[in-house]
Parts: C-alpha cells; structure tokens; sequence
C-alpha cells in the first residue's frame, strides 16, 4: 500500500489540517515510511487474538447522577477566542 | 408502477438524569447559555468522561420494556467529526456494542397490530446548540446541552407508511415516559425523531436507496415529511431517475425537504473504542433489579384495564397510549372501580373534546382527575343524568367550581321522587291525548314524546329510569 | 554541597534544620534558572514561586509540615495549572491560562510543593528528542551540543542540570525514562492508571502515564508517594492502594531474579551502552541478585504497533483544538472550513501534523481492520510477552536507549526518530511500570538502565533501584558548568 498526494491532501482534510506544497511532498513520504513499517505488523498471526484497547482489564466505574459543577462561564470564555451574548462565536454556519 | 414504502425510525431520547452523562453538570433546560457548560462538556485540554450510572440504569430501563437483549458488557466509542456544537471534535456513542440490543414493540393502526423491531438503543452525548439568526457574520454557539445523555433507539425498516411510523414513534414516546426515562418534551427537544425513507416497486425485496430526514420536531410533521419525502422519490423514480442516499431537512414552514450539504461522502467518522472509557459491565444483579422495579408497561396495563374493568381493546388501547392520559384516569377509578366504563367515556369523550378544541394537553386541563371523579360519581348514583352531567362539566370547566357545588349551586340534583314525576306524567298524558291514542294504538316510538315533554317539563331533572316506568304504566 | 545538587530528602532536611529557607532554596534555584540557557522551561512562575516558598515557610515554622514542604520542582508544561500558562509546547496553546488545576498540580499544591515553573517538551508529548518544541530545543546539560530526550526533556534538564530538585514528567512511550536516561537521572513511569490523568493534555490515552524525575530513587518514592491514588474524575484511575513507597527502599535485594530479554541487546544496540548495562547488571549479580535470560519475541514489533495505537488516539484527542473555546484561532477566518484549516494548520507543529495524518488515516472506512485493530491485536501479544516472562523474572532490566544523547539536529527523518524509542514502548503498550537509573557513561555521556517490573510493583522498582543506588555514585554525578 502506498499513499498518493491526492490521498495525504484527503487525509489532511478529515483532520481538518491543509498543507502546502513542500509539506505534501515532504509528508508524502514519512507517511509512507511510518506505514511502512506498519507493514511489519502482517507477519504477525493475530486471527485469534483480542484486541486491546486499554492496558488494565478493568471495567468502568459509574458516577452516581449528581450535579456539582457550578456556573463558571465567565472564567471559560475569558480565553475564549471570540465570544458574543454568552456564546461562543464562530463564522456563520451554512445549513 | 405501485410502490411500496419502507420507514426506518431513529429516535434520539434525552435521558431525564439531574446531570450529563459524562460530566457532573446540570442537563436542566433553557438557563443561561454556556452556564451549564463545565470544562468536560466544553472538551478543555486534559479533561475526562466518567459515566453517569443513571444513564446506563434508564437505558437497560428501556431495554427491558422493550424485551431486548441487554449486552452486559457494552463498548463507548468515538465518532470523529468537525462542528462547532460537538466541542470535543468527537462524539462519545456506542458502535459495535451498544447496551441495548435486538428488541420489539407492537403498535396498532386503526384496527391493525404490527410488531416493529427494535435494532438497538445505545447511549452517547448530545451536542450543544448553534444558533445562526443572532448576529449577522456569525453563529453563535451554546454549549449547555452538549453532555446531555441521549438514548439512540434504532427501528428495523418495518413501518410501510407514515402513519406506522406515527403510531411506532407514539409507542416509543409513550414508552419512555411510563417508565419515567425521558419527559417526552418534543418542543425542547427531549424526544426527536429522524426517519430513514426509501420506496420499492411492490414485491421487490430489495430496499431503494434511502434519504434520511432531519429536524422533525412533532408527530404530525414526522407524518407530514414522510409524506412528503415519498412522494418526492415516486417523481424522480417515475421520470426514470435514481434517488441519491441523503441526507434532508424537513421545513415545517415551507412544508418541503431540502438536501443538506452531501455530507456523507466527506464524512468518515473513524470510529474506535474510547481510551478514556473502560467497557461497561452489568451484572445479573442489576439487571434484576432494575427488572423488578420497571413499572407496569403500558401493554400490561392495557391487557388489565381489559380484563379487570371490563374495557374493551380500543378503550384500553387509547387509554393506555400516554402515561398522562392513563394516571389521569386511574386516578379518576379511585372509588369509581364500578364505574369504570363511565370513566373511559368520559374522559375519551367530553374530555378529549373539550382538550382538543382548546389545544391543551391533558396535564393542563382544567378540570382536574378527581374533580371529573366526582361528577362520575354523582351519574353513578343517580345524583344526576348524563345529560345534566354534561352541563355540570360545561360549569366545571369554566373553573365554577367542584361538582358538587355546581349541583348544588344550580339546584341540578335529579328528581327521584316518585310522587313529583307522577305529578308530571299525569299531567302531560292529561294534555295529550291524540299522542296518547297512537301509543295505545301500537306506535312504541311515540313513548319518546313524552319522555321528551316530561324532562321538559322537569328541567331535565327527572331520573330517566324512573320516568319510564311510570310512563308505561299510566299509560297502558 | 551547594542547593541544588542536594536530593529532596536531603533539602527536606535542611528545611526542617533551619539550615536555609524554601525562600532561601527557590530564590537560588530562579537565580540559576535565569542565568541558564538550557531553554528548560517554557514559563517560570518566579512570583507564584516566591509566594508558595513563604507559605511554605510559615508552615515550617509552625511545625506542622510534610516531607515535600517548600521543596521547588519543574512541572511539565503538560499539566493544567489553574492561572498559569499551560501550553503543552505548542502554539496551540500559546495563550491557554488553564482555568483549573490538573488533579496531579493539585496534589503537588497539597503537599506544598514550590512550582518554579512549566518544563519544556515536545509539542503535545510528541517526541524523543525534545526538538518539537514551539519553544525551541532543550539542551542537554552533559552536552549542550546534544538533546535532552524528550518528550518530557525541560524536566530532565531541569534536573539534571541543578534549575530544579525534581520534575513532573509523562511517559507515553518513553518520555520520562528516556531523557532521564540521557540527562543521567531517576526516572519512574508507574503502572498505568496509578496517577491520575486529569488534567494531564492528553496525547494517547492508552498510553500515557505521569511520574516523578528526580536525583535518586528515594526521591521518587517520595514524590510518588504525593502523586499516586485513585481519582474519581479519571475513569482509567485504578482503585488500588497506595502503600509508602519509601518503606520497602531499605529491603534486601538477595535472591532476586533479573530478566535479560535477549530482544533488547541485539543488532541496533551501541556496544558502549551495552557494556555500561552489562555493568550495571553485573553489580546486581554482585549484590546478590540472579540473572536469567528471557525472550519477547513480539517486543519487535514494538514500534508499528506504538506508531499506528498513539498516532490512532492523538488524532482524536487533538481535534478538539480547533480554535473556537481556546487556544489559537487563525485571523479572520473567512468561513467554517478556514477556521479550522488555519488555526489547526498554524497552530500544530510538524510532528504532531504528521502523528495526527497517520492515525486520521489508520482509523478511517477500509483501513481500521489492516492497522489499527492489527495494532490493538499486537498490542494484546506485546502484553502477553510480559505475563509470560514475569512467571520467571521479578524485574526485567535492559538499556533504556540504544544509544547516548545524539547531537541537536542530526535525526531528520521521523522513523529513525522513532526507532529510538525502541525499547521503552513496550512497557506503555502493556501498561507496566518502568524505570531509568543512572548506569554509567560513555563518551561523557549518561547511560540509562531501564528496570521494567510487574503491574503495580512500583515499590519493587525503587527498593532495587535504591539498592543500586546506594552501591554506585552514577546518580551523584553532575555536570560541569561552564
């Protein structure tokens, strides 16, 4: 499997990050390299093995339904970006 | 070409817990925007999902009553997109292993019982609100119901026209409410339906290809969009185009879908399991506990209102399709046990009437469960006629007071005595005795003359049964 | 003995002696961070520093003090600090005052601890050589030509080079022992899930795991001990119990059964550090210990497994910097889609963009069964290596690094980066705990022994890493100062 610069160009859009030129070309290629050795993985048998998503076999602990945060908007927003009327303001939105 | 329509619900349930799911900030609704956004709802760096038991306990609730098998060990995943309502840049659900699994609810339409089936419910976090008529250049986000714990419940493509998407999605509503899940609240968003439609030509077994609407905010809207949206597909289909898989808005205004921005070929969600969430394990113990404590279901209640107060099927069936309308009226039965028919009429009809015409829900109305109980009671025990009873609700209505004061006030009580009524009877046959003649001559209709001019004559007030029976009497 | 050359114990001490004030030591070390140029801190909290080293003077004074009262340390700029620029090396994060406090800055706050200030890293904890910094590289104060290692790379050149008692550092695959290592340090990576990871900016969550960057051995106890503990706001926190990390330093290492994975001294090892581990090992034999040769056969595949798992959960865990609640945002962004692209685009460095791309793309429809679940799947028998060898073995022991510090500027290309975090992953992979001590020098460079134990044997770990301790002075060692 070998990524093309159409494909790495898709790729930088699902993570919402543009590249230019230079960085396409450059990441082009670490990215094949980086999975490249991915590859190695394939000479691996996993058919029976579970996979592991967290390092401890423990199973989740439960909060009980309780509300004890208070009202901190005013600290939060004051490192926001840009914000309006108590809101947080992006461009206009097209729906 | 005769079609056949195929109709897939999914219904989002805002799941009525005191805080979010993953956070411990307040879900209450319409306070202050972003005043109920704590640095987890906001997705601050460093900050961490821990679970909210009532969520899990509420959708296992849902589980139950829908006799779906609850998967005991169940997954949180990531759903990875961009938006400004989803602050994390992912949505916290559940994928592979949902906590609800495979279900089924029964719904009835007119005189026919379908069972639909559930796929799945799982559970995940709602997104913030954007709201974009606030300033002009931007969109301005509200982040107080991102966290809010939602319950995803996924229907099999087994409603074949709106109007068993209608009754399946009522069933749903009904449902959660009863066993105290979810308010129901479809104005505040607390219970959205979208729907999955496609049309097939009839017979074909293959589905069409689907569009999925959005933004239905109502029952009649859910009927109206599907409607809608089938009539659309029958058009392209018709003309020899092919209908593209979509998502659409329904527009309640302007009364037509429109496609969002095809979405769905840029998105790709990359979905993986959640490493700040461990697998949710559910023992054999909770499951029974929660089991035992479920309420009486709307389909038990139905069956006993049938087989203990003597209903039949339709009467329980309606009685029992809004947890409002049947505490309304089991707490009208509360020593009316014998009357209980009387009740149903009562509340399905005069009731119903008068909530429809005023565009109230049954939670609002002004006569109260106890109060209409009364006016029960005063029919049931001949106090009054079911025709005075009609006024005395007329008057109840209008907040002039209880029943009984109304009776009272308007001097309604019925006559029952025997003497009085004689006194009347004698003298209408007295007055009348062409009519008289007719009766005597075989003409049984005519007997409704008289009841007529003797109520007349009582002001309404003359116990009918009794009336009758002295009228045949003098009279033959 | 001047100040910073002094342990905590021994700082402790001293405090309690009346020999000098918190305020006396935090002054010499701002003095010396401000004459520094090891670029070892991203911001110095010179005033919050003062203020917390006079409260912990009060507290003395008043008798009514712990272990850890008054001493200064460095905290990763990793970590939340409530008012204090928190910006995890990027420019991401340039302008995020953390509104609230890490459940680990809280507990150092408890224990009235000095924060001299936030320790460069790698952006986002991406990276072995501290040279992804918004902020710039970090010297290494054995060489300033050299790298630090990173991630956690401020904190061990804070160390090492005398601006700091001790540090805060996170491991994710290798940043806290690595660079300890390289800076010539003790450096502990507990059993993941010991210390909470609240408020810790997350890169792989999996993954990622906080500990102490001391002197020595008994250092990191202490600070452990302050560290660790169930946090009910972290669902991966384990509830499990604290026991005194500093009881069992003093234990008896006879009998103890060294595991020597034959994977960790091949082909890519440079002789000199081999030899220095070697030595090392045969110090423990000396003192009583056995050695045992094992194998981990899947540890070879460490490496593509830990660069699709950690690329997989940061490319998720990073989308949230988007520039609309905080951080950076771009200049008048035109529309939606620019704000995203340009803020993200200006704000993350390469590393991460890079990090970021691969795991977009090993998550995404057709391509998440070939890698990531091929990875989680590698992942399970890297874990079952460890179960297995750890039947025999009490403490696994190999280098930490394959080799020494490199020169600041000579790796280029990512994956020989990544090949030198070679035998660290494995122990983030099954969520063991690990250790760096100094092992030797070569070429006037430090060597790390890297101590890998069971779930949970933290105590384990530092009892045989402070028995080594108190039979060699590596760990004494400083670096001349110019």
């Amino acid at each position: 499997m070998s990524l093309s610069e159409q494909q790495v160009t898709q790729i930088a859009y699902l993570a919402r990050l543009s590249l230019s030129e230079a960085e396409l070309k450059d990441n082009t290629k670490d990215l094949n390299a980086i999975l490249g050795l991915a590859e190695q993985l394939g000479a691996i048998d996993t058919d029976d093995i579970e996979p592991m998503a967290h390092p401890l076999h423990m199973t989740q602990r439960l909060r009980t339904d309780e509300v004890t945060e208070i009202d901190q908007s005013e600290n939060f927003q004051s490192i926001a970006p840009s914000t309006g009327n108590k809101h947080y303001l992006v461009p206009t939105v097209i729906e | 070409m005769e079609w056949e329509t195929v109709i897939g619900l999914e219904i989002h349930a805002q799941l009525s817990t005191k805080s979010k799911i993953f956070s411990s900030a307040s879900t209450k609704f319409g306070q202050e925007p972003n005043s109920q956004a704590c640095a987890v709802d906001l997705g601050l760096p460093g900050v961490l999902p821990v679970l909210n038991v009532e969520a899990v306990n509420k959708a296992i609730k849902f589980g139950l009553a829908v006799n779906a098998h609850i998967n005991q060990r169940n997954i949180f995943d990531r759903k990875n997109y961009f938006y400004p309502d989803l602050p994390k840049g992912y949505q916290i659900s559940q994928m592979d292993l949902p906590i609800v699994g495979e279900g089924e609810i029964e719904i009835t339409v007119g005189e026919m019982t379908k069972v639909v089936g559930v796929t799945r419910a799982h559970l995940e976090e709602d997104a913030g609100k954007s709201v974009h008529d606030m300033f002009n250049d931007y969109t301005a986000v509200d982040l107080n119901r991102a966290g809010t714990p939602l319950l995803e419940i996924v229907s099999e493509p087994d409603m074949r026209n709106a109007k068993e998407a209608v009754a399946y999605a009522k069933k749903i509503h009904a449902l959660v409410q009863y066993i105290g899940i979810c308010d129901g609240n479809m104005q505040e968003g607390s219970f959205r339906c979208d729907a999955n439609v496609s049309i097939r030509p009839l017979g074909q077994e293959k589905l069409g290809t689907r569009a999925e609407l959005k933004n239905i905010n109502s029952f009649k809207f859910l009927e109206r969009a599907i409607n809608l949206e089938v009539e659309r597909q029958q058009d392209i289909l018709e003309e020899g185009g092919s209908v593209v898989q979509e998502t659409r808005l329904y527009d309640a205004v302007k009364h037509e879908t429109r496609s969002m921005r095809s979405k769905e070929e840029a998105n790709d969600y990359r979905y993986f399991p959640d490493p700040d969430l461990l697998p949710v394990e559910i023992s054999d113990e909770l499951l029974n506990t929660i089991r035992a404590d479920l309420p009486e279901l709307p389909v038990e209640k139905k069956a006993r209102f049938v087989a203990e107060l003597g209903l039949n099927e339709y009467d329980a069936d309606v009685l029992t399709s809004q947890k409002s309308l049947a505490d309304y009226f089991e707490t009208m039965l509360d020593g009316n046990e014998k009357n209980a028919k009387l009740c149903a009429n009562w509340v399905m009809g005069e009731l119903s009437a008068s909530l429809n015409k005023n565009q109230l829900e049954i939670e609002q109305s002004p006569v109260t469960a106890s109060h209409l109980a009364q006016l029960i009671t005063r029919i049931g025990d001949d106090t009054i006629s079911g025709k005075i009873a009609k006024d005395v609700f007329k008057a109840m209505w209008e907040g002039e007071g209880s029943a009984d004061e109304i009776i009272a006030a308007k001097g309604l009580k019925q006559m029952t005595d025997t003497g009085a009524i004689e006194a009347i009877v004698d003298e209408i046959i007295a007055n009348n005795a062409p009519q008289v003649e007719q009766f005597k001559s075989g003409n049984e209709k005519i007997l409704g003359f008289f009841v007529g001019q003797a109520m007349k004559a009582s002001q309404g007030k003359a116990n009918p049964k009794l009336l009758n029976e002295l009228l045949r009497k003098k009279l033959s | 003995m001047s100040i910073h050359t002094k342990t905590i114990a021994q700082l402790a001490q001293g405090l309690r002696d009346k020999e000098f004030s918190s305020v006396e030591i935090t002054q010499h070390y701002l003095d010396r961070i401000k004459q520094s140029d090891l670029n070892a801190f991203i911001t110095v909290t010179d005033e919050l520093a003062m203020q917390q080293a006079q409260t912990a003077d009060e507290k003395i004074a008043s008798g009514s003090t712990g272990i850890l009262t008054g001493i200064p340390y460095a905290h990763k700029d990793i970590f939340c600090t409530q008012g204090v620029k928190t910006s995890a090396g990027s420019k991401m994060l340039d302008n995020f005052i953390s509104p609230y406090d890490a459940t680990v800055s809280h507990q150092l706050n408890q224990a009235d601890l000095v924060m001299l200030g936030k320790a460069n890293m790698d952006e986002f904890a991406m990276g072995s050589s501290n040279e992804n910094s918004f902020y710039g590289a970090v010297k290494n104060p054995w060489d300033k030509n050299k790298i630090p290692g990173g991630s956690s790379g401020g904190s061990a050149a804070a160390v090492a080079g005398g601006l700091s008692c001790f540090a805060t550092g996170t491991d994710t695959g290798g940043s806290i022992r690595q660079p300890a290592s390289l800076c010539g340090i003790t450096g502990l990576k507990p059993t993941y899930g010991r210390i909470s990871r609240y408020g810790m900016i997350a890169y792989a969550s999996s993954l990622d795991q906080a500990g102490p960057m001391t002197k020595t051995a008994e250092d990191a106890a202490i600070v452990l001990n302050a560290m660790a503990g169930f946090d009910a706001k972290d669902s991966t926190s384990a509830e499990q119990e604290v026991p005194d990390y500093t009881a069992n330093l003093t234990d008896s290492i006879q009998g103890l059964t060294i595991g020597l994975p034959k994977e960790f001294f091949s082909e890519g090892l440079d002789d000199e550090v081999a030899t220095q581990v070697m030595n090392a090992v045969k110090e423990f034999e000396a003192m009583g210990a056995t050695v045992k040769e094992i194998t981990l056969p899947n540890s070879a595949y460490a490496i593509p497994t830990y660069y699709i798992v950690a690329p997989c959960e940061c490319s998720s865990n990073l989308s949230r910097m988007d520039g609309v609640r905080f951080g950076h945002r771009c200049d008048n962004p035109k529309d939606l889609e620019d704000l995203y692209l340009r803020s993200r685009s200006e704000g993350l460095g390469a590393e991460v963009k890079r990090r970021i791309m691969i795991g977009a793309y090993a998550l995404s429809a057709g391509y998440y069964d070939a890698y990531y679940l091929k990875a989680q799947k590698t992942r399970q028998l890297i874990s079952e290596d460890f179960k297995t060898a750890f039947k025999d073995v009490d403490v696994i022991m190999g280098p930490v690094s394959p080799t020494t510090a490199f020169d600041l500027g000579s790796v280029k290309d990512p994956v020989s980066m990544y090949l030198a975090d070679i035998y660290t992953l494995s122990a983030n992979l099954a969520g063991l705990p690990g250790m760096s001590i100094p092992a030797g020098f070569s070429n006037k460079l430090p060597v790390g022994l890297q101590l890998i134990g069971n779930y949970w044997s933290e105590s384990k770990l530092l009892n045989i890493a402070h028995q080594f301790q108190l039979q060699t002075d590596w760990h004494t060692q400083t670096p001349q100062e110019s």
